[in-house]
């Protein structure tokens, strides 16, 4: 945000994180949530939320968030009730840093790090971190095993995302996220003058493997092994309830939100809209309207595969990871590497 | 081990595409759902919805509750003199029909009943709403085995060669 404040560093910075969870994750995270289940619902040939709010039941999400907020916040006798209480909180942060970095315009942006690719896979990981606090912490066989889950599904699809990434940042030349919209936009595909979105022009089999990663790391089907409800009723989720739960929930789906706009950013050009020249003022008012749209699209996407798809085996996982995945982004990053310097 | 994943079925992946197509398909079309205090669902004529009786045609056999695998079904009777039909006959005992209730709160719709009535006495109709907030208001007695008989459907034609 380029507005020029001579306010306190820390006050500015509290507006910052209210301003991005209370207008951006927060309302994203409701409507991503009714999209599930009226989507859900509808390629089940049902109806869903129909009642709450009047028409379509566009408020059952609310409805939802304010029952959970309701309930009692249980801690079991046998849990480390410290680690228990803090755990949802680490996963939240995790997913909410993501969004400091993200930009929905050309001036739209928290924070423009430099090295944004690479803090944002750092703090991306950190909600595992918060899982296996929330598994080891319960007290409780199922959520043991969930959490244990959850940091074995991280060695199999944490390498994949970054070589994923790598071989973006390669053909963008930079780390900023900004820096690899505006590479999007500028790049001249052989010389003509036509700009397109890396996931057109070269990086198609690493949106792929992207997304796959993003799967795993969002614990979605196909990889939702750490939750697994038929074997491990919720996994690390099993002993939460009201307030602690309604905040992995949220965590869960504002992680949706972040990832996707990440994916879009990355790799369908984020806030730049194919056709516009980037520096024109159009820009400025559609561009969060066009980052919002690309992330929705991708939340279907995700949507769409988790009410189709069944789920893997943790070693059909790993073999996924270590046998396909991660040779292809290495062949993605050399290819990518070889065009970059030939071209 | 995790060998040839998806390798039964043609190339990989293609089965996932497949089922996505299927889902995709699915979410544009109507949902089956029927919001059912307000839009009423039809069943089909002849569903197993309740059980109506035609007192006239019941000969207090007991049949049916011998048959009844729930033993739902309360009959009683008695036997009634009727006087010769012709003059210098003997007269007639003919059992009458005093109580048939059907407990639905035990019934499970076999049918059974409706099956070993040699009389055609019991019919299935295809009403189902009458659901009772109190348990004892499931048994229904013989008036209201009665009434659901003007809901219950012709019964098919006979075939005619």
């Amino acid at each position: 945000m380029s507005i020029d404040l001579t306010i306190n560093f820390w006050l500015l910075l509290v507006v910052k994180v209210g301003l991005i969870v209370g207008v951006v994750a927060l309302p994203l995270a409701l409507v991503v949530i009714f999209g599930e289940l009226k989507i859900s619902a509808h390629m089940q040939s049902r109806i869903g939320p129909y009642f709450a709010g009047g028409r379509f039941g566009w408020a059952q999400p609310l409805a939802d968030g304010l029952k959970f907020l309701q309930k009692e916040d249980l801690v079991p006798a046998a849990a480390d009730s410290s680690v228990y209480r803090l755990a949802p909180y680490i996963v939240l942060i995790g997913t909410i840093a993501t969004f400091v970095i993200i930009p929905f315009g050309p001036d739209l942006v928290a924070s423009d790090l430099d090295l944004g690719v690479f803090y944002l896979l750092a703090v991306s990981s950190l909600g595992t971190l918060g899982v296996l606090m929330a598994g080891w912490s319960s007290g409780n066989k199922y959520s043991l095993i969930g959490g244990l889950r959850a940091a074995a599904q991280l060695i199999a699809y944490e390498l994949p995302l970054v070589l994923a990434a790598v071989a973006v940042v390669i053909q963008a030349g930079t780390l900023s996220l900004s820096g690899i919209v505006e590479a999007q936009a500028t790049t001249e595909l052989f010389g003509l003058n036509i700009h397109l979105p890396y996931v057109l022009i070269g990086q198609g089999v690493g949106f792929a493997i992207f997304t796959t990663a993003v799967l795993a790391e969002l614990s979605r089907i196909p990889f939702d092994m750490p939750i697994a409800e038929s074997e491990l009723t919720m996994g690390y989720l099993t002993e939460y309830s009201g307030f602690r739960f309604t905040m992995f929930f949220l965590g869960e789906y504002a992680g949706m939100i972040s990832f996707a706009a990440i994916g879009a950013t990355l790799y369908l050009g984020g806030w730049w809209l194919p056709g516009f020249d980037i520096t024109s003022d159009a820009m400025k008012f559609i561009g969060p309207i066009v980052l919002i749209t690309k992330v929705m699209l991708l939340a279907f996407l995700f949507i769409w595969v988790r009410w189709t798809w069944p789920r893997l085996r943790e070693d059909q996982l790993q073999t996924l990871a270590w046998k396909w995945l991660i040779p292809a982004a290495f062949v993605n990053i050399v290819a990518t590497a070889v065009f970059k310097v030939a071209f | 081990m995790a060998r040839g994943d998806g390798a039964s079925n043609g190339f990989p992946l293609v089965g996932l595409l497949k089922g996505m197509k299927v889902t995709f398909k699915a979410m544009l079309k109507k949902p089956v759902t029927i919001n059912y205090p307000k839009e009423k669902e039809t069943p089909v004529a002849r569903a197993r919805g309740v059980i109506a009786l035609d007192p006239e045609a019941c000969t207090v056999c007991m049949l049916c509750a011998r048959e009844c695998p729930d033993w739902c079904i309360y009959i009683e009777g008695h036997k009634e003199e009727v006087p010769p039909s012709k003059p210098g006959g003997r007269p007639r005992s003919r059992a009458t029909l005093d109580r048939f209730d059907l407990d639905y709160a035990l019934c499970m719709y076999c049918g059974i009943c409706v099956e070993v009535c040699p009389f055609d006495a019991l019919f299935w109709s295809p009403e189902y709403e009458y659901s009772e907030s109190s348990i004892s208001n499931m048994l229904h007695d013989q008036q209201r085995m009665t009434d659901w008989l003007e809901t219950v459907p012709d019964p098919p034609a006979l075939e005619s060669s």
